[in-house]
């Protein structure tokens, strides 16, 4: 390297995300109030305790905790706590009711843990987690007119906070990582993990040094970010920013940005005057949680095998490519619909696959619902497959039948009967329909017999059109080869 | 004299209103009439000027709820008339003190900051005792939220006087419910506890004064002071009023997370059963005070005042005649922590419980602000807080501050583990002493005058020295009248006992109250009412 300046190439990030997951719970966590205000009118979903009225009393909503459980475990959290406390984390804010936040500190549910984050190159990100504790969100401020309005609707949602080592190197990976973690909480059902819509939270402490030095200098944290695309724009932004900066010679300072994405650029955000002492201490109004060995089996009972696991081990066990693993595993629910349907299909799991990845797939993201809410059940899809290897309709009339099935329920056997479409192998009836074609467009077949046989594929066309899809169009083929040639 | 329906027992006026002797709208004539005989002027938060006959009522009222009243009192009449149960405490007065939320009410704390606050919903304890039959007749005066043991702190004045003699304290902060008690002003009222609140102004002002264990009565409504300290309570004038009311109060709530599931016996149940084979000791911490010197900081060491002595060894005696063992010498060497614990770990929760009182939701907001944030929480905080609630969040601020927190507050946490273990010690059955209970004083002196001692916050707060380690333990104590000092003031003497002890307590005050029926001061009324 010499005594120049570091080459741009010769920087690394160092990255560490902050984010904040809503629990996907029916109520808040310390009282009865509706979780999900989406889309609600402010201020309808408030009660006493939620809105810090005087002498209100906090009682932990269980379900909460049974969800962080699930989501320790799913990080590999080290260590799961048999006994742990919430604190309170005092500050004065208009939308922070009670004056402080009910939130674990230094007693929390679980400790450490991690993420094998896949790379596009092949490549896995170890992710290792510093934080992971429940609290419960504040309400929101709104600016208008110069006035402050304030909706107590998000008061005492639930929330995990979980933290990152400074483990990620790069936008992508961040953006990678928020893409696995998103895919986990669905996965667990214990968040809806929109981001869009709050549900899924994210900061990113971003610092750079020069690649291979195992030092970790200022960062600046960036909030304010409400996508995977804006979380990767912004880490760009904030690394090339940096790299800039250094090389002018100049220091980065520990400051808090925003990121506006409409013109997608950082704003520094206003310093706070005093670094703030939240004084916490243990919350006297809640009990410890104690979670003992029973409680903690019923949870983990329910902990399902976890994504890349199972992506992993459906390419395996089906001899699928990774390529189709990873798409069957996107969501849970397709994944248990192609391995029930795979049980009771005796052909090629790969086969399988093909039908779910070009076809189901495309139903299921046009009816916006998941996998297993199909009327096209598992089996339903095999009866249809198995009748196309057995070459009783033909590929384009199985498609029309998916369709056909997920609108009524019907079994596709008994469509297929009624509506008269199996394939037509009856030769007689296909000379007949190929004598007509053949008949009718003779500049074609002046093409065809000059030596343009390519020209058959049209004749095909044709005859499938005559026959509305129903002829077996391998037979069509022979049948026009012989009878083109035939004069 | 004449008897007045609202000086009878609560027994008395239930049986007689379920008997048809009486009405409920009766009785509560009754109680209006001695409450605009004895309160004096309504007590308000304007800049207050005493005036001499100030000192001769006993203004234990905030809000007094004639209509609300009116209207329960009707329906416990209808109930009687129908024939169906109108309750255990069908038509009883109570005096709630403004530190519980009762719907529809003002609920203020004592404090100018809440001075508008009209409160949604009733606190769990409330909503029991109405449904028992209780009859609410108002809101009761106490110190700025709870902050005091003589009432002096209120920003409602005047402040309240003691019955017995209103140039003295009523003790505090339950003041207010003791002295209403005491004066007819209700028959029952539903106190506080943190650090001796019930016991020391019941003592004071010579009723009956129970702080529960702690989570045997729910804290949901309770304006909260010290969280893990404040127990909801019954101060009665005497021991089956106080069982009645237990009865009413205790139990889980799915509203309070620290509410104790543990089953809930009849307190009423086994009352005149004697102390027979009770073991009952005395302690000699509990007789003299041991406090740090303010200035130089070394251990002080102070009798308590003879009379109250001789009122406790006189009640043992009484015990050890009824059968009861006396264990003397029982070693409870962590009793003077109880202070200086208190100082850190009630501040602290203070402190951070007072935070949500910022002018924007409810309560007092300064009017001038709305632009400047900071400013509006400062002039609205510095103008609604009186000066106690001032100095507890600045001690409390500091002492939680991050730099301190390790050193103050989790020490204070663990030295509380040791007052606990001195009770343990004392109530271990398989211990040297298994004791049933403590029998000690209440408060180291009788009531003292309005102004006395208001202003030093340090010796103030030694007036809890002898009730404040129950609170830290978690245990229950009751404070019963046991006569009188030569200033003609009553004298309070305490029973501790292990968690959910409640019932032996009580069979053990109710004894003395039978051993000591026919003493002739007994007979004593409150300056306030003789003369009615
Ligand atoms: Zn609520």
């Amino acid at each position: 390297m010499g005594n120049g300046a570091p080459l741009m190439s010769e920087y690394e990030a160092v990255i560490g995300l902050e984010t904040h997951i809503q629990l996907n719970t029916n109520s808040k966590i310390f009282c009865g109030c509706k979780a999900d205000s989406w889309a609600d009118p402010p201020n309808t979903n408030i009660c006493p305790v939620c809105t810090g009225l005087p002498g209100v009393l906090p009682v932990l909503n269980r379900s909460v905790v049974e969800k962080a459980v699930l989501l320790a475990s799913a990080m590999r959290a080290d260590s799961i706590q048999s006994r742990s406390y919430f604190a309170r984390k005092n500050y004065f804010y208009p939308d922070l009711p009670k004056g402080y936040q009910i939130s674990q500190y230094n007693e929390p549910l679980a400790l450490g843990g991690f993420m094998d984050v896949p790379l596009p190159e092949g490549d896995q990100r170890r992710v290792t987690i510093t934080k992971l504790h429940m609290e419960e969100d504040a309400g929101k401020t709104v600016l208008e007119a110069g006035r402050r309005l304030i909706d107590f609707n998000r008061c005492g949602v639930p929330l995990v906070e979980m933290v990152t080592g400074p483990d990620l190197r790069s936008a992508d990976e961040a953006a990678q990582y928020l893409i696995r973690l998103r895919q986990l909480l669905r996965w667990l059902g214990i968040s809806d993990a929109d981001m869009e819509r709050g549900h899924l939270r994210c900061d990113a402490n971003v610092s750079i040094r020069i690649q291979g030095l195992d030092v970790l200098n200022p960062k600046t944290e960036t909030k304010n970010v409400n996508s995977i695309e804006n979380v990767r724009d912004a880490i760009q932004a904030e690394i090339k920013r940096q790299i800039r900066e250094v090389k002018a010679g100049r220091t980065i300072e520990a400051w808090t940005l925003d990121w506006d994405e409409d013109s997608g650029t950082l704003r520094k955000m206003r310093v706070k005057e005093t670094e703030a002492d939240y004084r916490y201490f243990r919350e006297p109004d809640l009990l410890p949680i104690e979670l003992d060995e029973t409680w903690r089996d019923e949870i983990l009972s329910a902990l399902p095998e976890l994504p890349l696991d199972r992506r992993a081990r459906i390419a395996k066990q089906y001899d699928l490519p990774i390529y189709d693993a990873e798409i069957l595993t996107e969501e849970r629910s397709l994944a248990d619909y192609f391995e029930k349907a795979v049980e009771v299909y005796d052909g090629e799991p790969k086969t399988v696959s093909n039908w779910l990845m070009n076809d189901v797939l495309r139903i299921i993201r046009s009816k916006g619902v998941k996998a297993g809410g199909l009327q096209l059940q598992p089996r339903l899809l095999v009866e249809i497959i198995d009748m196309v290897d057995e070459k009783k309709i033909t590929t384009n009339t199985a498609k029309s039948l998916l369709d056909q099935v997920e609108a009524t329920g019907n079994a596709p056997v008994e469509i297929v009967e009624r509506e008269n479409l199996a394939q037509v192998s009856d030769e007689g009836a296909l000379r007949q329909v190929i004598a007509d074609v053949i008949a009718g467009n003779p500049d074609q077949v002046k093409t065809y017999r000059a030596g343009k046989e390519s020209v058959i594929g049209w004749f095909v066309g044709q005859v499938m059109r005559e026959s509305k899809g129903k002829a077996n169009p391998q037979l069509v083929q022979e049948l026009l080869r012989e009878m083109l040639a035939g004069e | 004299m004449t008897e007045h329906l609202c000086d009878l027992p609560a027994y008395e006026q239930v049986r007689r209103i379920k008997d048809g002797e009486i009405s409920a709208v009766e009785l509560l004539k009754s109680t209006f009439e001695r409450i605009d005989a004895v309160e004096g002027r309504q007590a308000t938060t304007e800049p207050y000027t005493p005036s001499p006959t100030d000192l001769e009522k006993v203004h234990a009222f905030i809000t007094v709820t004639r209509e609300r009243a009116h209207a329960q009192a009707e329906s416990i009449d209808q109930k009687v008339a129908a024939g169906e149960d109108p309750g255990p405490l069908a038509g009883v007065p109570l005096a709630v003190k403004d530190i519980f939320c009762v719907k529809d009410t003002p609920s203020t704390a004592g404090s100018k900051i809440l001075e508008n606050f009209i409160s949604p919903y009733s606190a769990t304890p409330v909503k029991h005792l109405e449904e028992d039959g209780a009859v609410v007749v108002g809101k009761v005066n106490l110190d700025e939220f709870t902050f005091g043991s003589s009432n002096e702190s209120s920003a409602f004045l005047p402040p309240v006087g003691n019955p017995w003699d209103p140039a003295y304290v009523p003790g505090g902060s339950s003041g207010g419910s003791t002295a209403a008690v005491a004066a007819g002003e209700a028959t029952i009222s539903l106190g506080t506890d943190t650090a001796g609140s019930i016991r020391q102004p019941a003592a004071f002002c010579g009723v009956v004064g129970m702080k529960p264990t702690y989570g045997r009565v729910s804290r949901y409504g309770l304006i909260a002071f010290a969280s893990s300290l404040d127990c909801p309570g019954p101060v009665a004038r005497n021991i089956t009023d106080t069982a009645l009311m237990m009865n009413a109060i205790a139990g889980p709530d799915s509203r309070d997370a620290t509410a104790a599931n543990t089953p809930v016996p009849d307190y009423s149940k086994g009352l005149m059963e004697g102390v027979k084979g009770l073991r009952i000791g005395l302690s000699p911490e509990y007789f003299k005070l041991k406090y740090p010197d303010p200035e130089t900081g070394e251990l002080i060491e102070q009798p308590i005042s003879p009379e109250i002595e001789s009122a406790v060894l006189a009640a043992a005696q009484t015990f050890a005649e009824m059968g009861a063992e006396i264990i003397e010498d029982v070693s409870m060497p962590n009793t003077h922590h109880g202070i200086p614990v208190y100082f850190v770990i009630s501040r602290v929760e203070a402190a951070s419980n007072l935070h949500r009182y910022d002018g924007v939701k409810y309560g007092y907001r300064f009017p001038d602000e709305e632009e400047n944030l900071r400013e509006l929480y400062k002039e609205t905080r510095g103008r609604g807080f009186g000066i106690q609630p001032k100095l507890r969040i600045l001690m409390g601020m500091y002492v939680s501050a991050e730099q301190y927190e390790k050193g103050h507050y989790e020490r204070a946490l663990r030295v509380r583990t040791l007052i606990r273990d001195d009770f343990e010690r004392a109530f271990d059955p398989s211990g040297s002493y298994k004791l049933d209970c403590l029998l000690t004083a209440t408060t180291p002196t009788t009531a003292f005058k309005l102004g006395a001692v208001y202003g030093d916050s340090v010796l103030m707060q030694y007036a809890d020295l002898l009730t404040v380690p129950a609170n830290h333990a978690g245990v229950p104590g009751l404070s019963i009248p046991a006569g009188f000092g030569e200033n003609g003031l009553p004298i309070g003497i305490q029973f501790i006992g292990p968690d959910f002890s409640e019932a032996t307590l009580l069979r053990a005050g109710r004894s003395y109250e039978m051993a000591t029926e026919a003493d002739a001061w007994r007979a004593r009324q409150p300056k306030v009412i003789e003369t009615l």
